[in-house]
């Protein structure tokens, strides 16, 4: 395991998560980190209850969305010299303000930290096997993938060779 | 023999339900098993972004299936 990797289900502190790793890693002059949250207006509405009718619900498939996401982490750790790296991804059903993905890489200084954290997050949205869907006024509509996710994830492409 | 079929996404609208217990004839592949469906779940379950998953792991469409095993039906993952 290239560190701590899991799928969570239910609410999860993220500043108690990053002050935690960061505490682990004493030794990393940087720890650079992401906060994915269920955003408050176009995916779902304001409210803070699933019975109102707004939420974002996220679906994975067991034997797949785990180990794809624990081979990503292997990967950042071989492109980027790492002393840490921390992944969080809810499941389930969750409300407008609430986190849904925490990733934190730790490093002796911050430019490999920083890159690992954004390739992480541009591989996580379109990488690993995760779908969702939003609770809206209509009922239930899935997330289609969009292109700029493709973009994203185009940067990281290796060099092609000539 | 008997296969169980897990539609993930917006697959799982197609199908009307998350999973599927079915009795398909030896020897049958992915798409066999797709064909054997109705033809809308069919026609949606075979297009070219989906991709399929055998007992866990990624396979091709042709790949063939045995008795007892679980076959994923993956869309496109949801993105950002």
């Amino acid at each position: 395991m290239p560190g701590e990797i899991a799928l969570v289900v239910g609410a999860f502190d993220p500043a108690a998560r990053l002050a935690g790793f960061a505490a682990e890693h004493r030794d990393a002059g940087a720890v650079a980190s992401f906060l994915g949250q269920v955003r408050c207006g176009d995916d779902v509405g304001c409210g803070d209850d699933v019975d109102d009718g707004q939420a974002l619900e996220l679906l994975h498939y067991e034997p797949l969305t785990l180990p794809s996401m624990i081979a990503l982490g292997e990967e950042a750790q071989k492109r980027w010299k790492l002393s840490g790296l921390l992944i969080l991804h809810r499941i389930g059903i969750m409300c407008a303000g609430e986190p849904i993905v925490l990733v934190a890489c730790a490093a002796r200084h911050r430019r490999p930290a920083l890159t690992a954290v954004d390739f992480l997050m541009d591989h996580l949205k379109s990488r690993v096997w995760f779908w969702k869907r939003e609770k809206t006024a209509t009922g239930w509509q899935w997330i289609e993938p969009r292109e700029q996710d493709r973009t994203d994830l185009a940067r990281w492409a290796p060099a092609a060779h000539s | 023999m008997e296969v169980t079929l897990v539609f993930l996404g917006r697959l799982e609208d197609a199908a009307g339900g998350a999973q599927r217990i079915i009795a398909v004839e030896p020897p049958s592949c992915i798409a066999n098993i797709a064909q054997s469906l109705e033809p809308d779940l069919c026609a949606a379950l075979l297009k070219e972004d989906v991709r399929f998953a055998l007992n866990g792991a990624l396979v091709q469409r042709h790949c063939s299936v045995s008795d007892g095993d679980e076959v994923a039906f993956l869309p496109p993952v949801s993105g950002g």
